[in-house]
């Protein structure tokens, strides 16, 4: 088998164009998928559970009304909103796939901002449950839904503000505020040192001038009112509203890693399996096939060299492309034997799938072409989200991708990188029974050289 | 059913006995027996599908029998092997190839090895080039030294000279003649009978499996009875064997 190896590794090596292409084109492909999954368009699907009573949307700050509820349908322009009627049923939604989400705005919300506004004690909470079992769509409604609420945050704060310098132009100059249902004249701190003034410039000593002196200290009196009210409107602009976020299933795996994690499996699929197939092609359609099974080597040390060789070069060309991704992702290299681990067992795994379509082809290119074409479909039935689809068709992928090594791969190399559910065990030890049973079919498979 | 690679008596290189391979319910070669001793010089002829490379490669060991049984000498290697396709990796060089091989063979000194199948080819100058920029005729040659680089006592032939030009199938001959004259017992099938009469000292004809007969030239012009035959000529003789026989 040594020597097999060596001869395979001198037709690499001679033939530069194939295996920069091998390399080149699969990273691409990856990195490509990979920037197109982490910017995924479209609206996510949330269900909303707004338990705010109706007609009380509104916080009141001083004399102004300030319509939450106005800017809290902004939140709804970037997500399709489904309304039910509960918590529980909005939580159901997103367990059963419907939504992508739930936002949960609590009865109390008003009475929450108005404590805050008015009090600055209290921050005021809504819950946004995710589902974690699809770290991308997690991502994207998270995203979404922040974003939006950034901007509500932001429109509510810009009003409170206004109503806040309103506030403090009254106590400045004066004017008529509304306290307990009636029209307050506010003096104003200028007028009042004017008044205090003249006051002071006209009126003999000991002037029995008490009226003015108290509007004096009624307005010091309103302007300390108005000072310390103001000073908690102006601590909640800030952030008035806190998103509670809640996982509804395991860990989550950090959109970038995961984006990470799809490119380097997409690359090893695509070099493990191109590699095998056409090395072992290439025995055939090079004659030698006969020459080598009359007793040089047997049918399964063949195909345990071409597994070997292509399952290490797609290890080895991926580890290189994580370690380089790992400059711009955060990747976690504590965990990095767990990366070997994984990106071998992978590779094993697409390696004896490799052969296995290469032993069913009379030369390289129909080996390539088809390892090429059959690679396509697996990554992309792995990739298609459960929720996406309904019932019997989920199954189905779900039967498709369980029995081709891409998710296993996934699912190993996710949790690799950084420790996201579900563990890596499972996924270890699926690959290795994949890389077994292909490579059982391959064995099957090449019955046929010998009987052409 | 008996298969494997058995010892032959003495004084024969290669015995066959009572090969038969089915394929499914086609019968592809039934009950084929023969001994070549060493040195001679055997052509294996018939009609299209008759089952010569199903012989051969029964005999090589590329395919198992589905009865019967291949013998050779005790204590010797296995026979040397040259399909009819160049069976070489036409990205390595000539020296690479049969340094591979060699090594595969488990041959006790493989440099050693490549240097004399290169002196006995003629293709020392050529040992550094890529074999996928050899002419047809080099590759056959490179084809029979990979074949030959265990120094066998049998070397099996599949149509060796059929994308030959005359110039390269004269010096095919004539390398094949010096390796039987060395001791080197040959069996190649041919479509070409002029060629199996010129070279061969004795012919196998196959027809549908069988083995009609075996003996030399002479004796299948002999054996065929015709009032209408030009004198001396092998292949009309061969078509009418064939054909008296119902092929």
């Amino acid at each position: 088998m040594r020597w097999l190896l060596v001869k395979d590794l001198q037709i690499l090596k001679r033939s530069p164009l194939l295996v920069a292409l091998l390399v080149v084109y699969p990273v691409v492909i990856a990195l490509m998928i990979g920037f197109a999954l982490s910017s995924p368009p479209g609206k996510p699907t949330v269900a909303v559970y707004d338990a705010v009573p109706s007609g009380r949307g509104a916080v009141s700050i001083g004399n102004q009304k300030i319509d939450i509820a106005h800017y809290a349908n902004q939140l709804f322009d970037s997500i399709t909103p489904i309304r039910v009627s509960s918590r529980a049923a909005a939580i159901a939604k997103v367990q059963g796939g419907q939504a992508q989400a739930a936002l949960i705005i609590p009865a109390d919300i008003i009475d929450q901002i108005n404590g805050l506004i008015t009090q600055g004690v209290g921050s005021p909470t809504v819950e946004l449950f995710l589902n974690s079992r699809d770290p991308l769509e997690r991502q994207f409604a998270e995203q979404a839904i922040s974003a939006r609420a950034s901007q509500v945050e932001q429109a509510v704060s810009k009003q409170v503000l206004r109503v806040a310098v309103t506030d403090l132009r009254q106590v400045l100059n004066g004017g008529t505020l509304q306290f307990l249902g009636q029209n307050v004249p506010i003096l104003g701190l200028r007028n009042a040192r004017a008044i205090v003034q003249g006051t002071i410039d006209t009126l003999p000593v000991n002037s029995a001038l008490k009226p003015a002196l108290k509007q004096v200290v009624n307005f010091a009196d309103l302007a300390i009112g108005g000072f310390s009210f103001a000073t908690p409107v102006l601590g909640s602009i800030g952030s008035p509203l806190t998103i509670r976020q809640v996982e509804l299933a395991g860990r989550t795996t950090p959109t970038a890693s995961y984006a990470a994690a799809i490119a380097v499996i997409v690359s090893l699929m695509f070099v493990g399996v191109l590699l095998a197939a056409g090395l072992l092609a290439l025995e055939r359609s090079e004659n030698a096939y006969s020459r080598l099974v009359r007793g040089l080597i047997t049918p399964g040390g063949l195909l345990s060299e071409k597994v070997l060789l292509a399952a290490l070069g797609a290890a080895a060309v991926t580890l290189l492309m994580s370690a380089f991704v790992s400059l711009f992702v955060h990747l976690d290299w504590a965990r990095f034997p767990l990366w070997v681990a994984a990106l071998v067992l992978g590779g094993l795994a697409f390696a004896a799938l490799g052969v296995a379509i290469g032993g069913l082809a009379r030369d390289v290119s129909v080996a390539s072409l088809m390892a090429f074409v059959l690679s396509l479909p697996i990554a992309f039935v792995a990739l298609v989200p459960g929720d996406a689809v309904s019932g019997t068709l989920k199954s189905i992928l779900d039967a498709v991708a369980f029995v081709f090594p891409f998710r296993a791969a996934l699912q190993a190399a996710a949790n690799a990188f950084s420790g996201a559910a579900p563990g890596i065990g499972w996924p270890l030890v699926h690959l290795a029974v994949l890389a077994l049973v292909f490579g059982a079919l391959a064995r099957l498979a090449m019955r046929r050289f010998s009987a052409s | 059913m008996t298969t494997g690679t058995q010892t032959a008596q003495p004084g024969a290189t290669v015995a066959v006995r009572a090969l038969t391979k089915r394929f499914g319910s086609r019968t592809a070669l039934d009950r084929v027996g023969f001994e070549l001793r060493s040195g001679e010089v055997a052509a294996i002829i018939g009609p299209n599908g008759a089952g010569k490379t199903t012989l051969l490669s029964i005999i090589a060991g590329v395919l198992d029998p589905t009865e019967g049984e291949v013998a050779r000498p005790s204590g010797t290697g296995r026979f040397g092997w040259v399909p009819q396709e160049p069976a070489l990796y036409s990205k390595l060089s000539v020296a690479e190839n049969l340094r591979l091989f060699a090594r595969l063979e488990r041959v006790s000194d493989p440099e050693q090895a490549v240097d004399a199948m290169l002196a006995q080819t003629g293709l020392t100058d050529r040992a550094g080039e890529e074999v996928g920029r050899l002419s047809g005729g080099n590759q056959q040659r490179v084809n029979i030294a990979i074949g030959l680089l265990s120094e066998p006592p049998a070397l099996l032939l599949d149509e060796p000279s059929a994308s030959l030009d005359p110039r390269q199938r004269e010096r095919l001959w004539e390398f094949i003649a010096g390796l039987a004259e060395r001791g080197t017992t040959i069996l190649f099938s041919t479509h070409n009978v002029a060629e199996a009469e010129r070279y061969a000292s004795r012919v196998l004809v196959l027809g549908d499996g069988e083995l009609l007969f075996t003996g030399t030239p002479a004796e299948l012009e002999r054996a065929v009875h015709t009032e209408d035959r030009t004198p001396g000529d092998f292949e009309t003789a061969f078509v009418r064997f064939l054909h008296d026989r119902g092929h």
